[in-house]
């Protein structure tokens, strides 16, 4: 099967807040996606949706073949803009937390990026500064060994040495041929080099959703440009 | 990172112009093998999937081979690669006479031009 994710005529309301207006597509395997819009435009709430954390009002999603329960986070790594980290704990002992919850936490891999990433085992939590945060949070994530990765705004407050840092964490350690990325960002321009595809929202609707080369060679547009053409 | 790359071109194409280039240019020899799809995407700041359709598009232009389990290599057929060198000399020349024909510059007016132009870089350099 070629498909990870599938919307089909996805709505979602917030008691009386529409937060998704009938979203349809599909995503391929093996991509990476970048889903951009404004603040409130419902790109957390699709990722959400694909974490199994909100149920749709109307419409299926459907996640590597199944319908997403509590079960879904077996499919699925979720980084999400909250802060998940326990202060409590050193930094090793939050890799060893992840790998004592999840059953495809590689823990060889989580060295490897905790070394890349320059994270000290010993340092407390507490004690890590915002980019360190950050970093170790996308370790987290990516040490899972699941179809589907989900970052919710992985870059976003970080200065633009932690950014590069991670962004090119990301490069050495997905693994395109198993895994699918998704990910939301302000900083489209920074992550577009890293984009396969891009999913655009607005207040709740889907606006586009496009292959970055098609947009590069039809339009002759960055996607930063192309998104200004619909606004 | 982002902003290495032109706007409005595919960024696979422009990898794909620069790794020509490198090889016409003798940075890249006959044989070498170029670097895994995993370096070449972390040194570039592009995205793996990016860098396997640079290696199938130099392939397709057969100046690139891959052999199973091994990587990829620059062709070992020194004639390909002399082909590109023309091809993309003329190429660039074309599009360049294109414009100052359209302009209405004379050939003299032209070759006057990048001689002066050539000077100058020398000079600079």
């Amino acid at each position: 099967m070629s498909t990870i994710v599938e919307f089909k005529h996805v709505s979602k309301r917030y008691r009386m807040t529409k937060a998704l207006d009938d979203i349809t597509f599909t995503i391929p395997k093996g991509k990476v996606v970048g889903l951009i819009g404004s603040n409130g435009s419902g790109k957390s709430t699709i990722l959400k949706l694909m974490s199994g954390l909100v149920r749709p009002t109307k419409g299926k999603v459907v996640i590597n073949g199944i319908v997403p329960d509590r079960l879904i986070n077996r499919q699925v790594a979720y980084l999400s803009e909250a802060d998940v980290l326990y202060d409590f704990y050193k930094v090793k002992e939050m890799v060893d937390f992840f790998s004592g919850i999840y059953a495809d936490f590689d823990s060889e891999k989580a060295e490897e990026m905790l070394e890349f990433m320059k994270l000290d085992h010993n340092k407390p939590i507490k004690h890590l500064s915002k980019g360190q945060r950050g970093r170790l949070k996308l370790v987290l994530a990516l040490s899972r060994q699941v179809p589907l990765i989900l970052l919710d705004e992985p870059l976003s407050g970080l200065d633009p040495m932690v950014r590069e840092s991670i962004i090119k964490g990301l490069i050495s350690f997905i693994d395109l041929e198993k895994q699918t990325v998704i990910m939301t960002t302000h900083e489209v321009e920074e992550v577009e080099p890293l984009l396969d595809q891009v999913i655009a929202v607005m207040d709740g609707k889907l606006l586009a959703f496009e292959d970055v080369d098609t947009i590069r060679r039809k339009e002759n547009k960055s996607i930063v440009d192309w998104l200004k053409s619909y606004t | 990172m982002g902003n290495d790359y032109e706007s409005s071109r595919p960024i696979y194409l422009q990898l794909v112009d620069k790794m020509s280039f490198r090889m016409i240019r003798g940075d890249l020899k006959p044989g070498d093998k170029l670097p895994s799809v995993r370096d070449m995407a972390v040194d570039s700041g592009v995205n793996p999937n990016t860098i396997q359709r640079v290696y199938a598009e130099l392939e397709r232009m057969d100046i690139a081979e891959v052999k199973r389990g091994q990587g990829t290599f620059v062709t070992q057929d020194e004639e390909k690669l002399l082909q590109l060198r023309e091809e993309l000399k003329q190429r660039q020349i074309q599009s360049f006479m294109k414009e100052m024909n359209d302009m209405g510059f004379t050939l003299d007016e032209i070759i006057n031009g990048i001689k002066l132009e050539f000077d100058n870089e020398k000079g600079r350099d």
